[in-house]
């Protein structure tokens, strides 16, 4: 039986926390994720979870210490945004590499400079080629319910990844939405117990963890993590049906809202998502035939399914909320369109970067993506693929 | 001790490069490194027993009833030649590996 309340994202992610009851939460403050470890100490010094909370003196240490717990056999959580996730970057490699299941909330944050502490993407598209599974969260009640599916997800025999549940810093961490969440003894039984076959500190079995892997070797080591990441498109589906199975909230790689008989579509992550179904409702109220389609999954990325999902339609804009300064869009933008190519779909794509350091998008401005995608749809000229959403520029 | 070699298939490695045993260190051998050897001239030896405790690879046996060393275990000797600098006695030489005498 769901129970109603009234939270933040980073309370969410808190609560999600303390009735998971990971063994170790090693963690450093950063705005706007601070709250989750500021939270969840809270629960460790009342004694409402058994975690081993370690005060650490740097992200990288954060990582580390997750990094030597995990590898001990104990589950080890944290929590960080921007330049924290940018300092524990080499760490972030290692949790891969070592197929180390550990969960990292990502409370997305601009990355400096020049310093901006607000909302967009660049933070989590800077390690989206560590071999990290990244689930992103619309709400608070997909950041706790993707934080319920994670261990399932990065314990499982075939993937053995770490995992990171993003949300929009501010608009997502900040914000007090209604939520339902599941009682403790549920939470429990549904995550399970962690005990993996291999781990240090074992007398019967001493290991060694992350040795000395030349030329003859990492290349194979590598190819295991690239099967891995491909494993788990099929095992988030499964936990996704079985976390369906108890609560009832149905999740995939993606949702497509409205998307199924649109004619023009937006694709999008996080918060944005939400703006833009309320975009959507008002457009199909005047009969256009508007839809999104929402990334959750972003690694694995589910290029034949998008590519799928979006073949129909007769214009498509990828909303993209970080730069990657490469002359060719963003990198959600490439994956879609790369997707979209080796799937042999011709659908004219455009690119819009929007909302970087926090830029607010408002309805107005997803509104005016719909009508230029209309535009597009009926001319059928794409015209400059790499847009700008909510810049000041001059117009020539 | 372990059957991976650089002819093993992805399949078949451990995720992460893990090894699950300790001492696999003795596996490898060090003295493919090796470019000069030290050779022990055993007449000249007075077992003074100033050579073997400062080899850095243990390369130096050393009978354990006798407490007498024996001739080089040159599979992990990397011909670092402090040994031939400790000798009193001038015992050990360093020669150039593989050339012919």
């Amino acid at each position: 039986m769901s129970i109603r309340e009234r939270l933040s994202g980073n309370e969410t992610v808190a609560t999600a926390m303390k009735q998971i009851n990971p063994d170790v939460v090693a963690a450093f403050p950063i705005t706007p994720s601070t709250e989750i470890p500021q939270y969840f100490s809270t629960f460790v010094a009342n004694g409402t979870v058994d975690t081993e909370f370690v005060a650490v003196e740097s992200e990288h240490s954060a990582m580390s210490a997750c990094i030597g717990a995990q590898s001990a056999g104990s589950r080890a959580m944290t929590a960080t945004s921007a330049n924290g996730l940018s300092l524990m970057w080499e760490m972030i490699y290692i949790a891969s590499s070592l197929r180390l299941p550990i969960v990292l909330n990502l409370v997305n944050r601009a990355v400096s400079g020049p310093l901006n502490i607000h909302n967009d993407h660049s933070d989590a598209m800077g390690v989206r080629d560590a071999g990290w599974i990244m689930l992103f969260s619309e709400n608070n009640q997909e950041a706790y319910d993707n934080n319920l599916m994670a261990h399932k997800i990065a314990e499982n025999e075939k993937v053995q990844l770490p995992i990171m549940i993003c949300q929009d810093g501010f608009i997502t961490s900040h914000s007090i939405e209604n939520i339902e969440l599941e009682e403790d003894s549920e939470v429990k039984k549904f995550v399970g117990e962690y005990h993996p076959e291999h781990y240090l500190l074992n007398k019967k079995e001493p290991i060694a963890v992350g040795p000395l892997d030349l030329q003859a070797y990492l290349f194979e080591h590598k190819a295991q993590q690239a099967d891995a990441m491909r494993a788990a498109k099929q095992i988030i589906l499964d936990v996704s049906k079985d976390f369906a199975n108890w609560t009832g909230r149905h999740y995939g790689l993606f949702e497509e809202y409205k998307l199924e008989d649109a004619e023009i579509a937006i694709v999008c992550m996080n918060s944005t998502a939400g703006t833009t179904k309320a975009v959507v409702d008002k457009l199909r109220e005047n009969g256009v035939k508007a839809g999104l389609l929402k990334i959750r999954v972003y690694r694995p990325f589910p290029g034949e399914e998008v590519a799928k999902a979006l073949s129909h339609l007769k214009a498509v804009a990828v909303l993209d909320k970080a730069d990657s300064l490469n002359a060719i869009g963003g990198a959600l933008f490439a994956d879609v369109t790369s997707s979209m190519y080796l799937s042999k779909e011709n659908v004219p794509v455009v690119n819009y970067v929007y909302g970087i350091g926090g830029r607010d998008s408002t309805e107005k401005d997803i509104e005016s993506v719909y009508t230029d995608l209309a535009e597009i749809a009926s001319s059928g000229e794409v015209g400059n693929p790499y847009r700008y959403l909510g810049l000041r520029k001059f117009e020539k | 001790m372990t059957n991976i070699d650089k002819t093993t298939p992805m399949e078949n490695l451990t995720i992460g490069g893990n090894i699950y045993k300790a001492g696999n260190a003795r596996e490898f051998k060090t003295g493919d490194w090796r470019s000069v050897r030290p050779v022990w001239i055993e007449e000249k030896c007075k077992q003074c027993g100033l050579c073997f405790p400062v080899c850095p690879d243990n390369s130096i046996p050393v009978c354990k009833d006798s407490l007498k060393r024996t001739d080089y275990n040159y599979d992990y000797c990397k011909g670092c030649g402090v040994c031939a600098k400790v000798c009193p006695f001038g015992a050990i030489e360093m020669k150039e590996e593989g050339v012919d005498e």
